[in-house]
């Protein structure tokens, strides 16, 4: 069947029908019915070529030390009530932990500090009769390490949350002491991506206080409580309200132990999109043992201090999984999963900067670039003709379609296109060139030993074929690698380079060799002009 | 029938030529590794992707061309600087390697005011803020690459075992090797800056030279089939090396033919990648002829 001209000439013409159809959108802008009929993806250029969104977002390190004090806190009044340290007043200020204890067991509480706590720091102390009371923070080192630290971590989490909402090539970097600068290409939903990297994603369950739930709303709030938001959509309106609720300070559960999440649909949901999630070993633990304690009560589900469901635990819960509605649409509850499965930001974030930037390469390199690639190209279509005279118009075709049919495998796969990827390009069109200068040469051979025009021909393409499969077969397992391993810049250039190579066997099998076939069978020609 | 020919039928004995061409293989080797060294100790002249620096961001009052400043900075000696133009208004990103140093009496921002008022007067222009940048680079990146690099090595030789034999692999992947050492050497003599793009040129030189040596080693194979006895190899060789001239030479033109495009016409961010190119061709074409194949020639009559 391979041997059928009829079969070649089809199957290149489907194929470069098919690259038009993809590459069309490229070239003008469709209006109308004909939107129907063609697929809407232009090629997606990278920031080195288009530029992109530019975000300067600010890790916001005094909710950050805020956090870290809270947590210290809780330990320190955990050990204080085991040690048999009574305090007279403990308190959190902004910046450090007060307490006040009896002057005789200030020895103990140093030794509780000093085993427990070793990264605070008593940087106040003031003595009023017996009553002992004490600064207690984090040294200035401490406060620089745990910042870094947080900046890393949030650098990491975003890198997780961009790379599984599919923007592919990013920069994601730190600037500064604790910004991170963050520029994505192509990006259509500008707002979704911002919602997407910016959540601090800090899932909580709490308990809701039924006994005060009637003082929701009215300013008073309970000790050992707090005042959440509550978040509803009227599934037929689709009108979103928020009533205030309230629950206990006390923290049950926090995103830190999930392992997954992921988005589902239906079920006892009213088939709308949920979040359904699972926890490590030890969050499957406390979830059974909180949900087994609190059969009948509400456990608050919380993001971000925003309340999305309170159910009502109708009995214990173990296995370790939970899930979370609030009526999303399926793109929320898509971009919900992603930033649960990346992991909460260890702090929030402020967004600093939001513009459009151009591209990292500068406008004016690309289009020289372009003028450059062009005359290039035009000097290659011209020496060809030149050497193999009306051979080379041949393989002219067969690099013209070359260039198509990978601009439209490029445009189909949703590549994003950058600079790499264009040496990728270039690499390709060099091997395309050699591919029809190794069988022309081949080719003259065989004339020389004084085949005939079709033996010449055909000999040239067997012999040659071995050569071009070798080669191309040998760059293409390490674009495979390059590709599972490298990342950014290298994985652009290994995804083109890729689809060149398999394109390049394409039309050396079927291109230029149609080509000849056809006008062998035709014309018959007693020789041939090469 | 006539043909154009670039060479006429050859027959150089390429294979006796391999001694003075292997001083020179090794002294491009030996400077490629010493660049390697100088770059692994920070010492090479790496952009500011890798070392991090600073980035400014310029507002003017009027419109102004990204190509204007960037002259109005090259005049005033800052070469290495990436800049951005942000959509819709008259701002600029710059990003450069220098970097606010304790013992630097003059900030970078201070610095970059003076030329650009110096070399563009009458335009109005503030500088909205400055900051350091860290590498956007990370080690991930680079801890990927050299296992990317390891495996793709290990696959073609493995690969051109399977084809041809274990020899031919390993010769083939020492060839490549030698270009990007080659490569690596020559731009850090020059002191040319390694960036992004210099990383994808290496890789893009990989690709050729391995292409380039398969082809020969093609032939060589072809040849060797129909080879009678062992001692003449080197003359297998020769004639294989001299029946692909004309295509290696043809092919080398042609790229290069594009690369001189870029070279030329490409404007001053695409010369440093167009010029590793250029290099790299001309090596990559080398050493399957100076070093791929005597190294199997050597293998061979050896043992």
């Amino acid at each position: 069947m391979l041997k059928s001209l009829k079969f070649r000439a089809v199957l290149i013409l489907v194929f470069l029908f098919i690259s038009i159809v993809y590459l069309v959108p490229n070239a003008v802008e469709l209006e109308g019915a004909w939107k129907k009929y063609f697929p809407s993806d232009k090629i997606h250029l990278g920031l080195d070529l288009k530029g992109g969104m530019h975000l300067l977002l600010s890790l916001d390190t005094n909710r950050l030390m805020d956090n870290m004090l809270d947590r210290k806190f809780n330990q320190l009044k955990d050990g204080m009530i085991r040690e048999g340290i009574r305090f007279v007043g403990l308190d959190k200020r902004a910046d450090r932990i007060e307490v006040v204890i009896k002057a005789e067991q200030r020895e103990k509480f140093y030794n509780l500090v000093g085993k427990e706590l070793p990264d605070l720091k008593v940087i106040e102390s003031k003595t009023e009769g017996d009553n002992l009371t004490l600064g207690l923070s984090y040294s200035e080192k401490e406060v620089l390490n745990l910042k870094d630290n947080a900046v890393h971590q949030a650098l990491e989490t975003i890198r997780n949350r961009v790379d599984q909402f599919g923007v592919s090539e990013p920069v994601i970097v730190q600037q500064g002491e604790s910004n991170i600068l963050v520029q994505l290409p192509g990006i259509k939903d500008p707002e979704r991506a911002l919602e997407l990297i910016g959540k601090t994603a800090q899932l909580e369950f709490k308990l809701v206080d039924e006994e005060n739930a009637a003082k929701a709303g009215t300013g008073v709030i309970p000790e050992g409580d707090e005042q959440l938001m509550m978040k509803s959509r009227n599934r037929d309106t689709s009108v979103t309200t928020t009533t205030p609720i309230l629950v206990k300070k006390q923290t049950l559960l926090t995103g830190d132990m999930l392992t997954d999440a992921r988005v589902r649909i239906g079920g006892e949901f009213h088939n709308e999109p949920y979040v359904a999630l699972e926890f490590n070993s030890e969050g499957s633990r406390i979830f059974d043992r909180i949900t087994g304690e609190n059969v009948g009560k509400r456990i608050a589900i919380i993001l971000d201090n925003t309340v999305y469901s309170a159910p009502v635990v109708r009995e214990r819960i173990s296995g370790g999984k939970a899930s979370i509605t609030g009526g999303f649409t399926s793109d929320e509850a898509k971009d919900l999963a992603i930033v649960l499965r990346a992991g909460a930001l260890p702090a929030p974030v402020n967004v600093i900067q939001n513009i459009t930037i151009g591209p990292t390469l500068g406008q004016d390199s690309i289009r020289k670039g372009v003028q450059a690639a062009i005359l290039g190209g035009l000097l290659v279509i011209v020496f060809m003709i030149y050497y193999y005279r009306a051979s080379g118009i041949v393989a002219d075709i067969a690099l013209f379609l070359n260039l198509i049919y990978l601009l439209g495998a490029f445009t189909a796969l949703r590549a994003t296109m950058t600079l790499p990827g264009i040496a990728g390009i270039i690499l390709t069109i060099g091997m395309g060139v050699d591919t029809n200068v190794l069988i022309f040469e081949r080719i003259r051979e065989e004339l020389r030993l004084g085949k005939t025009v079709r033996a010449a021909v055909d000999g040239g393409y067997s012999k040659a074929w071995v050569t071009i499969f070798d080669a191309h077969i040998t760059t293409l397992i390490t674009t495979f690698i390059l590709f599972i391993f490298g990342t950014g810049p290298i994985k652009g250039f290994a995804v083109t380079l890729a689809i060149g190579i398999i394109i390049n066997l394409f039309t050396a099998v079927f291109g230029s060799k149609t080509i000849f076939d056809w006008i062998l069978a035709r014309y018959k020609p007693r020789s041939l002009s090469i | 029938m006539k043909f154009r020919e670039i060479t006429k039928k050859t027959n150089i004995d390429f294979i006796g030529m391999r001694n003075k061409m292997f001083i020179l293989s090794a002294v491009l080797v030996l400077t490629g590794l010493f660049g390697f060294v100088m770059v692994a100790l920070g010492k090479a002249n790496l952009s500011v992707d890798f070392t991090g620096g600073t980035e400014l961001q310029l507002r003017f009052d009027q419109p102004t061309s990204i190509g204007a400043l960037r002259s109005a900075l090259t005049s005033g000696g800052i070469e290495d600087v990436q800049i951005q133009e942000v959509a819709g208004k008259n701002d600029f990103f710059l990003k450069t390697k220098l970097m606010n140093t304790g013992t630097e009496k003059e900030k970078v921002q201070d610095k970059i005011s003076a030329i650009i008022s110096r070399a563009m007067p009458g335009k109005g222009f503030q500088v909205l803020g400055s900051n350091m940048v860290g590498s956007s680079v990370g080690k991930t990146l680079k801890q990927h690459a050299i296992i990317a690099i390891a495996l793709s090595l290990l696959g073609i030789i493995i690969y051109i075992a399977w084809r041809f034999n274990f020899v031919f692999g390993v010769a083939a992947t020492i060839a490549t090797f030698h270009d990007v050492l080659a490569l690596l050497g020559i731009f850090f003599v020059l002191h040319r800056e390694m960036n992004i793009l210099f990383i994808t040129a290496l890789l893009t030189i990989a690709g050729y030279s391995l292409t380039d040596t398969v082809v020969v080693f093609d032939r060589i194979r072809e040849n060797m089939a129909k080879m009678k006895s062992k001692t003449d190899f080197g003359k297998v060789i020769n004639g294989s090396i001299n029946e692909v001239l004309s295509r290696t030479l043809i092919t080398s033109l042609t790229v290069l033919l594009v690369i001189a495009a870029l070279l030329v016409l490409g404007g001053h961010v695409l010369l440093d990648f167009s010029f590793a190119l250029f290099i790299g061709v001309m090596v990559g074409t080398y050493s399957s002829i100076f070093v791929a194949s005597p190294l199997i020639y050597l293998w061979r009559t050896r043992s």
